[in-house]
């Protein structure tokens, strides 16, 4: 009697799940569909009208599915690959070298044809510095045969904000921001002064501190130098290095930062300046839909960091934000570029920027987009990209900098150890590389 | 009949040993395969380097240490507070017969909130910059603002706070499994001795600890297993490993598979880490039972 | 000779510090869990500063917002399914498989079960990319049935070794007696071990429910379709990539945090019940 209920138990589940599984919604066999893995949240909602209002002009089906958050999307996107079931579109999140490793295994349709058609007509849609991103250069050195094989679908810069609001509570002209660094570091006390915080950033996640390191680098010593010394030629005990460790200790001792920025993830630093705590704050352009959300009457503007030196322009994080890629393995390639093509044209990439607040990569849609949002691209001449260097240092040298910017902020190791200890950390991954 | 006996033997223990070999053994067999090489992960080319992963967590990698030593902090904080909590409550809670079933319940409720959760709201608690802070503000209003402090921001007491509040969710097991051991000391012993005129103290010295021992040693395996191997409550609180000061082994191993690409790396590192639980809990098992046979 | 009214106002004083002992730490238990659903009230822009645990003003429409949003029941019945389906799995598979391991004389018994002992301790990263791989081979991939598999997995190990552990204690005349009585040896595993285990098992039901309930990675990398996924990913979908609606999100944490609630307070009775007939430790 209790073996049958045992018995029972399992060939009702099993039962239950070949019902279930049988239940799996056919993909339309007539109807040819593309299908699209992406990971912002955010757009869904835009991505998916413009899904539809493809499939009313050209009757193929564009189906976009959502897997979040990003790092989940990336183990996802890795396991397809391993498995030979990448989806006819994807996005490769992460690093350069991952974007080589992809091409390299072949899941990667190259565009570079597609671009070049009738004398680059697409090509040209973009601003120069999102296609960059997607490309790679004769002789880098990646191994990857030079061209392009991403489309940007919008872009982004990393740059500094200030709230106009609380510039005219401490008697500053709100059409002033900062423009060095010495002056930046004169505000502090007013601000203190004031009982605000001064600036906020996410840096509590390596790759930001990591981007305002980079812009100073640039500024101080120039690209050439900060190329030179990812190649090893220069090292990182080098003094114009140190200047650019000692101002995160300046910015420190100055009372500048925000008391607990090294733990701060960006969504937290967002919070704070929406919050109108912070006068300042260093974010990327996705920051103009988070603010709007938190914050609608914020009013704020963006500025370059202000210069440390005057030797070498200053230089902002900007390039593609987004990028989606073609699976090389896939049937309907064809469809696929087709479908890219259309969505990175000027009416769709306008309804993109006004619906999702991001900054679109076609460059003639520009005129099209919100005030606040179009004077983050103002600067895109300034902008620069690890990715379009040629070289990338390696991450375990990457992180060593930054946590060790991290231990100068809140006290624990001074710039000449930290430089110490990077370019120690540098020897030993060039001498692995070289084995 | 005897092969009928030695069948019944094996289909007992056939789909527990199909379903973990299909799914343990074989994805063990491919980590293990994966960190004597070194890969991205994308690639179909693999660069066999032997024992050089190893090698490098073992001499060089001082980062990973730091993890270890930060993990064990923790689960030795989670074995001396947490668990000692667990069982002073069980205890209190064995004598009281009003309002148990009402602890029960209550106590058992941050082992079941998702870790996101609590990391959010224990964030909101003591984290002074982004949040509330009402444990500090709760220092200022009773007069003693020297207790207050950066529990969060400050690195050298972060990793306390991260142990503290593991701790908290962590109780509500150790709770229910003493309560449950000291349920079945039978009454009469208790009855017995108090005859024999013996006090509290004295009672729980020759009754209550002795019967415990089984009850503790299994408690400490599992806090130890599951504490060094704790990582998302870090996520939610600090929001990753602080310039190391809150890293952890699991994180290191996420942040080197994600960061760097080094998949054959991270696979070694995983390897490293389970050989080390693994030595731990047999010199534990060993010392249990030479103190069970004194 | 000390007088009645001492030993009166020490039981007292006991009473009373143990009770505040209790409540303190109670509170702190319970403080979290009532934020959480106080802020599931509010409004994106009060859930922050306002932090009292009675919101000024209750935003019930934040439920219907998050039940509402894209497909919130199916995905909780996946996950209802799942975990039902896995409990009950386990439940058989590894009380057998425990039982064999403490019972019964097998070649290779304690190498086996050391290598399950050993399995719990050794995490595996990455295994999402393997199981993918394997999956795939097998053609179980965006399917029910391979996720089951794999949930069962998890939890096989720990379960195996609490409820091996719980065998050892039983006592051997109840087994002795069904034996003589002619009971082959999986009746023997049905009539007496089960039914002796309830409050173990009622823990490795808690244990694992919780388990599979909050998984997230594994799900995600293994289905493709939406339809399939479990309740996690609905709250997935509050996080945005740059903007969380933390009111939404607490209202889905909450009704997450319900159905384990009302499972442990299910299986609790059965661990104390169980426990007081002196069956679970010896």
């Amino acid at each position: 009697m209790l073996k049958l209920k045992f018995h029972f138990f399992v060939f009702g589940t099993f039962f239950m799940l070949s019902i279930f599984s049988g239940c799996m919604p056919s993909h339309g066999a007539g109807k040819p569909t593309v299908t699209v893995w992406h990971w912002m949240t955010d757009r869904d909602p835009a991505l998916k009208e413009l899904a539809k209002r493809y499939e009313a002009k050209t009757g193929i089906k564009i189906n976009f599915e959502l897997y979040a958050p990003s790092d989940a999307y990336s183990q996802k996107v890795r396991a397809a690959a391993q498995g030979a079931s990448l989806p006819d579109i994807f996005g490769i999140l992460g690093e350069k070298r991952d974007f080589a490793s992809f091409i390299k295994a072949g899941f990667v349709l190259e565009l570079t044809g597609y671009m070049g058609e009738n004398s680059g007509e697409w090509e040209n849609v973009f601003f120069s510095k999102a296609l960059a991103v997607n490309g790679f250069n004769d002789g880098n050195t990646y191994g990857v045969k030079p061209g392009i094989y991403g489309v940007p679908i919008d872009i982004m810069t990393i740059q500094m904000l200030y709230n106009k609001s609380l510039f005219k509570k401490l008697g500053l002209n709100p059409d002033k921001p900062p423009k060095d660094f010495t002056e930046f570091l004169g505000m502090a006390k007013k601000i203190k002064a004031a009982g605000l915080q001064g600036l906020v950033s996410g840096w509590g996640e390596i790759w930001m501190i990591d981007c305002l390191a980079g812009n100073y680098a640039f500024n101080i010593m120039g690209p050439d130098k900060v190329i030179a010394t990812i190649k090893g030629e220069v090292p990182y005990t080098d003094p114009d290095w140190i200047k650019v460790l000692s101002l995160f200790k300046d910015m420190q001792e100055s009372g500048l930062l925000v008391s607990g920025i090294v733990t701060m993830v960006n969504k937290t630093a967002e919070q704070i300046f929406a919050n109108e705590k912070a006068v300042f704050a260093f974010n990327g352009s996705w920051c103009v839909n988070v603010y709007k959300g938190m914050n609608p009457e914020l009013k704020y503007a963006v500025f370059l960091p202000p210069k440390a030196s005057d030797n070498y322009p200053m230089v902002i994080r900007g390039g593609a934000g987004s990028s989606f890629m073609v699976n090389a393995r896939s049937s309907k390639k064809e469809e696929a570029v087709k479908f890219l093509r259309w969505l990175t044209d000027d009416d769709q990439q306008a309804y993109l920027a006004e619906a999702t607040n991001n900054l679109p990569a076609n460059k003639n849609s520009i005129s099209r987009v919100p005030e606040i949002l179009a004077s983050f691209a103002k600067s895109m001449d300034c902008a620069t990209h690890p990715n379009i260097w040629g070289v990338r240092e390696s991450a375990p040298v990457i992180e060593v900098f930054g946590k060790g910017i991290q231990s100068i902020i809140i006290g624990k190791k001074s710039p000449e150890q930290v430089a110490a200890e990077t370019q120690r950390m540098k020897e030993r991954e060039l001498a692995r590389k070289r084995k | 009949m005897r092969i009928k006996s030695s069948l019944e033997n094996y289909i007992l223990v056939l789909p527990a040993l199909l379903i973990f070999s299909v799914f343990y053994i074989i994805p063990f067999i491919w980590v293990f395969q994966l960190s004597l090489f070194d890969w991205d992960g994308i690639l179909p080319v693999k660069t066999f380097v032997a024992l050089a992963n190893f090698k490098e967590i073992l001499f060089q990698d001082s980062s990973w240490w730091q993890a270890m030593r930060n993990a064990g902090y923790i689960t030795l904080v989670a074995l001396t507070f947490q668990n000692a909590l667990a069982f002073l409550l069980a205890l209190a809670c064995d004598r009281q017969i009003r309002m148990k079933n009402f602890y029960r319940v209550v106590f058992f409720i941050p082992p079941i909130l998702s870790e996101i959760v609590v990391g959010m709201v224990w964030r909101f608690i003591i984290n002074d910059v982004d949040g509330a802070n009402i444990i500090n503000r709760f220092f200022y209003g009773i007069g003693m603002p020297q207790l207050a402090h950066n529990w969060l921001t400050d690195p050298d007491i972060a990793l306390t706070t991260v142990a503290i509040v593991h701790s908290w969710k962590g109780f509500g097991w150790g709770f229910l499994i003493f309560l449950a051991g000291l349920q079945t000391i039978p009454r009469e012993l208790y009855e017995a001795a108090r005859v024999d005129g013996a006090n509290a103290w004295g009672c729980f010295k020759k009754i209550t600890f002795p019967s415990m021992v089984p009850v503790i040693v299994l408690v400490a395996i599992l806090t130890i297993l599951g504490t060094m191997q704790a990582f998302a409550l870090i996520l939610g609180l600090v929001g990753g490993e602080f310039a190391g000061h809150t890293s952890v082994p699991v994180l290191r191993i996420l942040s080197v598979m994600r960061d760097s690409s080094r998949f054959g790396y991270a696979c070694a590192q995983g390897l490293s880490f389970g050989v080390i639980l693994v030595v731990i809990s047999f010199i534990q098992y060993r010392l249990s039972k030479r103190y069970r046979q004194r | 000779m000390k007088s009645l009214i001492y030993y009166k106002t020490k039981k007292i004083t006991l009473d009373l510090l143990t009770h505040l002992f209790l409540f303190s730490i109670a509170v702190t238990c319970l403080y979290p869990l009532l934020w959480m659903v106080a802020s599931s009230f509010k409004t994106q822009e009060t859930i922050f500063s306002d932090i009292s645990l009675i919101p000024k003003k209750f935003h019930f429409e934040n439920y219907y917002f998050a039940l509402s949003e894209s497909d919130f029941g199916r995905y909780l019945l996946n996950s209802v399914f799942y975990t039902v389906a896995v409990v009950i799995a386990i439940v058989i598979i590894a009380s057998m498989a425990a039982y064999a391991f403490s019972r019964l004389r097998f070649p290779g018994r304690n190498i086996i079960f050391a290598v399950f002992i050993a399995a719990m301790m050794i995490p595996i990263p990455g295994s999402f990319v393997a199981l993918f791989v394997l999956l795939n081979k097998l053609h179980l991939r965006d399917t029910p049935l391979g996720y089951i598999l794999c949930m069962i997995n998890v939890g096989l190990s720990m379960s195996i070794f609490l409820l091996k552990t719980f065998f050892d204690t039983m006592p051997r005349e109840l087994e002795d007696a069904a034996r003589i009585d002619g009971c082959s040896k999986i009746g023997i595993w049905r009539h007496v071990a089960l039914p002796l285990a309830k409050p173990v098992l009622a823990v490795v039901v808690v244990l694992n429910a919780l388990n599979v309930w909050n998984e997230y990675v594994l799900a995600l990398v293994i289905f493709d379709n939406k339809n399939l996924m479990p309740l996690q990913r609905a709250l997935m979908i509050f996080q945005g990539e740059f903007l969380t609606n933390y009111p939404l999100l607490m209202a889905g944490l909450t009704v997450t945090a319900l159905p384990i609630i009302i499972v442990y307070l299910l299986m609790q009775k059965y661990i104390v019940k169980g426990v007081t007939s002196g069956a679970l430790f010896g």
